[in-house]
């Protein structure tokens, strides 16, 4: 039996945390990031969600993309609680560099300062970064 | 000459080197991601209102509004459309796409 499936069948868990640091809409990374936490929700690990940078705009309310014909992603931020991933991290710089507060914000989350947020990564098994 | 810039200031610099190399008197557009550097609060709104003093300052609204932006615009930057953006190519005598 190799490791993966003595893992796979041991039911280990392991923290995965997502990094997001671009916007939304000017290249595709931001949904591609998306996608991969919404199939990372079927493996049953530990998923978190870290905005940082650019990143933080990605979950800003009241984005309407009808005028660039372009899909709006953005909802499906708030589906994510349906899924058991409730692990949102904010970093407070970005947030302020960019005139936005928690309350410009889509869903729910957690307001950390740069080290909480360094120490939160560092505590991680996998890092993935968009 | 018309300079256009399609990224975001807090992720790059396009913005403030468009700025420190306009001349007075030209056009500067915001499309795609540069759009967030016409949203009031930001680390760029004080750059972005000492060049308005010397240059003209666009954004394109489509890209404010998929992006939440719409409603934070700095006041005096002017919102055009696709049709808007044409017209500003079409009269100024030359054009550079900031990347």
């Amino acid at each position: 039996m190799s490791e993966m499936e003595q893992e796979e069948s041991s039911g280990v868990v392991k923290k995965f945390m997502f990094v997001n640091r671009k916007a939304p809409h000017g290249s595709i990374y931001a949904l591609e990031s998306l996608e991969v936490v919404l199939i990372s929700a079927a493996f049953d690990q530990d998923v978190s969600l870290a905005f940082v940078d650019d990143g933080v705009y990605q979950i800003v309310k009241g984005q309407q993309t009808k005028g660039i014909e372009t899909k709006n992603f953005s909802p499906t931020y708030r589906a994510l609680e349906g899924y058991d991933i409730e692990k949102l991290y904010v970093e407070r710089a970005a947030l302020e560099a960019r005139g936005l507060n928690e309350d410009d914000l889509l869903v729910d989350v957690q307001v950390l300062d740069a080290a909480e947020m360094a120490g939160l990564m560092a505590a991680q098994d996998v890092v993935i970064s968009f | 000459m018309l300079h256009i810039v399609n990224k975001s200031p807090t992720e790059r610099n396009a913005l403030e080197s468009c700025l420190r190399l306009a001349l007075d008197g030209a056009a500067v557009l915001l499309i795609e991601d540069g759009v967030y550097a016409a949203a009031r609060g930001g680390a760029a709104e004080a750059r972005l209102r000492e060049a308005m003093k010397r240059v003209k300052v666009y954004a394109l609204k489509g890209d404010l509004e998929a992006r939440g932006m719409a409603a934070r615009v700095i006041e005096g930057i002017e919102l055009v459309d696709y049709g808007g953006f044409v017209d500003l190519v079409c009269e100024r005598p030359s054009c550079q796409s900031w990347l």
